[in-house]
């Protein structure tokens, strides 16, 4: 029986020293939980419409969806050439122009605004490429927001978004 | 052994000696690993924490009333970390706190729970720091050598006090504005320089945005110093030895245990069974302790009609209102906190335990007694033998501290005192007991009394589904409810912390998203500037909140003949009428929080023509169960003024149900996420609990059975 005694007891310390363990550690997620976007947030981060009928040829405006800048560009002929004239095989994140874009709405270039380096927001018609420039650290975006030069890893994302007609789309 | 470098008082643990009479030496830590002798070469911090935490000799005769100073440290920790989570989400601003504290109790994930943990972790905090003090106060543990830490104890409870208060404040409601201006015009008494404290304090000419803003400040800051004096105290602590039952320095290694693991599973154990009680106030009876006069936005024009500090001020404030002198009942409110400093150099008895004295442990439970009924005093309105009552028990407090500490070292005959543990722990545990139910009853005489200048009637109790620790809400009810909102309320009353998109919520109405959407295209929302500058009206989104019926106060009193339709928000919180002795101490174990409702109801049903004798001021109604029974509303209920779809009955009855539910809904959307959850953390703690009682008796069976 002295043999048996030890087992029980250890038993009990472990059991009692596991529920405590399983106790602390679910105390943590509220503690972890409270800093995710609350609902408030979540539901003001619906979706957003835009008129996209005041926005001249060559116009880039900026409009704020989640709190990021979306960039939406109105883009020329010639910008639009020049996006589509560039071989995939010379640019860092190789995306043909056509897939940035909405079939038939090659005019309308929608991206996020922000510089996929560090966050910062590029200027828009600076830079060598007919696009953007990041006065932060020098990257260089073109007319489709591809990083063509500068320290940035990726193109500038594509919002979701659809056109509900001609001059209107939704963004989110 | 005397000289200029030998401390004169003489403290336990530097003269504990092993059994074979050789000096005691404390074991350290002693690490075979390389890069911790390495570490520990150059920064003994393991040997500390080990010293302190592990192999600490703690005398083996301490009962449970030794486990608060680990309680009330792990609840100081609690109290920060919930704090500074809440920082997170809370505003410092007049125009925005009593919305952001909303914000936390509907939209941050868990804000309600981090809310409510916080809130009554002040209570169970004080609740321990209580038991912890009358602890002291029972077994001399003021006592030379412990004069420092005990002063160093009651540095920390004044500061606990002051944190407290600030903190109370925060929420920025009608109690917490009525008690800043209460209590910081507690400086004006200062002859000459009083009013120039005060407005110093205030940052300006009255309560206002810079006297919030600091309160925050010092509210953070002061937890803090808290944290670092408790460091300081339980430095001394370790100085000067644990006190123990007997009051008997332990002799030899014998009479002490190692703190690990012993007095650490003893405190874990009562530490589990303490937080059964803060689950059951965070979860079930989350606003007892509070008054529903602070789920109303502080109004510097309006003072509530009886207000109350917290349940732990009560004693002291008891005090105050008892003395009719302005500077002098100030002074007696300090001093009272203040005598608690002095008590070491009061007692004259060189016996340290009050359970070998006699004469003491009377005087000890009288002054219990004495702080208790203070306590339910102070809850009471200020008039007739309530005040004389505080009159007597005020000089009592002070006699007991003044004239019969002193004079009971001199006169009374103490029992003989154990001449060793051994004996000690033949004796009885008695009184230890006397302490717990003392606090717990101060805790309990807090009262929830209204003053009311007319004869009220008590709503009666109605039946709802989401009472008691398994309610939940009816959605049908819930949807009903919204439509007698929607269909008569709203003309008059808003609902401005609530958003469209709450109706679709879980455990609310449920309505459908597109029911949702439906409802909030209904309402016209102000946005704007567009590009032309211009404010415009637009369809509501399920975002957006609820549209007030008036643009601002002037406008709706205007509109109600200078009545000001309520919000609707948290009314259901708001409202509360006073239940009186026993049923206020029911309402704690059986809890039931709808009285706010109740009240609601029987105000909807409660008009009556005027009695014959009452002049009624023009454009008032006649209510049985209205404060004072002239209300502005006309009646705003008719059998059939609602129109519902779902069969049921159209009745004044039905409706007054159902839009006392939607309130109570609307008030506390997570009602029903808190019971589910507290019922699965009171489950958990209870078996953590039985799990720990058996752990602590396997661990303490050698020792016992030594005995």
């Amino acid at each position: 029986m002295s043999a048996a005694e030890p087992t029980r007891r250890d038993f009990l310390y472990v059991a009692t020293a596991a529920v405590g363990a399983i106790g602390a550690a679910a105390t943590l997620v509220p503690f972890i939980a409270q800093m995710n976007p609350d609902a408030s947030t979540i539901a003001a981060g619906a979706p957003i419409e835009v008129d996209l009928g005041p926005i001249a040829e060559g116009q880039i405006i900026k409009v704020f969806w989640r709190g990021k800048p979306i960039f939406i560009s109105h883009r020329t002929k010639k910008e639009i050439d020049e996006a589509r004239m560039v071989e995939l095989g010379e640019l860092r994140d190789p995306q043909p122009d056509q897939d940035r874009v909405k079939p038939g709405r090659d005019q309308w270039l929608v991206v996020i605004g922000i510089c996929t380096h560090l966050g910062c927001i590029p200027l828009a018609h600076q830079g060598n490429y007919d696009g953007w420039f990041c006065p932060c650290h020098g990257s260089q975006y073109d007319s489709s927001g591809r990083i063509r030069q500068g320290p940035a890893p990726a193109n500038l994302p594509v919002p979701p978004y659809a056109f509900l007609s001609d001059s209107r789309i939704q963004i989110g | 052994m005397s000289g200029p470098d030998q401390p004169t008082i003489r403290s336990w643990p530097h003269e504990l000696r092993r059994a074979d009479g050789s000096p005691y030496e404390q074991p350290g830590f002693r690490p075979s690993n390389a890069v911790l002798r390495w570490l520990e070469a150059r920064l003994p911090i393991l040997d500390l924490a080990y010293k302190t935490g592990f192999s600490y000799p703690t005398p083996r005769n301490l009962n449970y009333l030794w486990a608060l100073g680990g309680i009330l440290a792990f609840m100081l920790v609690v109290q920060i970390a919930t704090g500074i989570v809440l920082v997170m989400h809370y505003t410092p601003d007049v125009g925005l706190a009593f919305d952001s504290v909303e914000h936390i109790m509907r939209d941050v994930p868990y804000g309600w729970l981090l809310r409510y943990l916080h809130s009554n972790g002040a209570s169970v905090f004080f609740l321990a720091v209580y038991l912890h003090t009358f602890r002291g106060l029972y077994y001399g543990s003021y006592k030379a050598p412990r004069e420092v830490l005990w002063i160093l104890g009651v540095i920390i409870y004044a500061l606990m006090i002051v944190t407290g208060f600030l903190g109370y404040v925060l929420p920025w409601g009608q109690m917490s504005y009525w008690a800043a201006t209460v209590i910081t015009n507690l400086f004006s008494a200062v002859p000459v320089f009083g009013e120039t404290i005060v407005t110093w304090l205030w940052g300006g000419y009255s309560v206002g945005n810079p006297t919030l803003t600091r309160f925050f400040a010092l509210h953070y800051l002061l937890p803090f110093a808290i944290a670092g004096l408790v460091v300081l105290h339980v430095w001394a602590l370790h100085v000067v030895g644990q006190n123990n039952p007997a009051g008997i320095d332990p002799q030899t290694e014998k009479d002490t245990v190692p703190f690990n693991p012993y007095a650490n599973v003893k405190d874990w154990f009562v530490l589990a069974v303490f937080l059964i009680i803060y689950a059951w106030l965070v979860f079930e009876t989350p606003n007892y302790l509070g008054h529903a006069d602070n789920y109303i936005q502080a109004n510097p024009a309006v003072t509530p009609t009886h207000i109350v500090p917290e349940w732990y001020y009560l004693p002291f404030y008891a005090i105050l209102r008892s003395i009719p002198n302005k500077l002098m009942g100030v002074l007696a409110l300090f001093a009272a906190i203040g005598m608690l400093a002095l008590v070491p150099w009061l007692d004259t008895s060189p016996v340290r335990s009050g359970t070998y004295r006699p004469l003491f442990k009377q005087f000890f439970l009288g002054f219990v007694l004495t702080t208790v009924l203070l306590g339910w005093l102070g809850s009471k309105p200020a008039e007739g033998g309530y005040v004389l009552g505080a009159r007597v028990l005020t000089a009592w407090y002070f006699i007991h501290f003044l004239v019969v500490l002193p004079l009971l070292g001199r006169f009374e005959r103490p029992k003989p005192l154990p001449r060793s543990f051994a004996e000690a722990l033949k004796g009885g545990k008695t009184a230890a007991t006397v302490a717990v139910v003392a606090a717990l009853a101060l805790a309990g005489a807090h009262g929830k009394a209204l003053a009311q200048e007319q004869e009220q009637p008590t709503p009666p109790r109605n039946s709802w589904s989401f009472a008691g620790p398994f309610g939940t809400f009816d959605r049908g009810q819930l949807q009903r409810g919204f439509k007698v909102y929607h269909d008569v309320c709203q003309a008059c009353h808003s609902l401005r912390l609530l958003s469209f998109r709450n109706l679709g919520q879980e455990g609310g109405p449920g309505f459908s998203e597109a029911q949702v959407a439906a409802i909030a295209a209904e309402y016209m929302i102000k946005d704007g500037p567009n590009d032309q500058g211009d404010m415009f009206m637009r369809p509501g989104r399920p975002a957006d909140h609820f549209p007030p019926p008036f643009p601002n106060e002037q406008a709706a009193r205007f509109a109600n003949s200078g009545a000001l339709p309520p919000d609707m928000s948290v009314l259901a919180k708001a409202r509360q009428y006073e239940r009186g002795f026993p049923r206020f101490v029911q309402d704690m174990f059986v809890p039931y929080q709808e009285l706010g409702i109740d009240y609601i109801v029987s105000v909807l049903k409660g008009y009556a023509p005027k009695p014959a004798d009452m002049t009624m001021p023009a454009g008032m109604q006649y209510n049985t169960y209205f404060p004072g029974h002239a209300i502005g509303m006309p009646p705003p209920l008719s059998d059939g003024v609602v129109t519902y779809t779902d069969g049921s009955p159209q009745t004044i009855d039905q409706y007054a149900a159902d839009i006392a539910a939607f309130l109570m809904w609307a008030a506390e959307p997570t009602l029903v996420a808190r019971k589910q959850l507290g019922f699965q953390v009171l489950i958990y703690l209870i078996v953590l609990s039985v799990l720990l009682y058996f752990t602590k008796k396997r661990i303490w069976e050698p020792v016992v059975s030594h005995q």
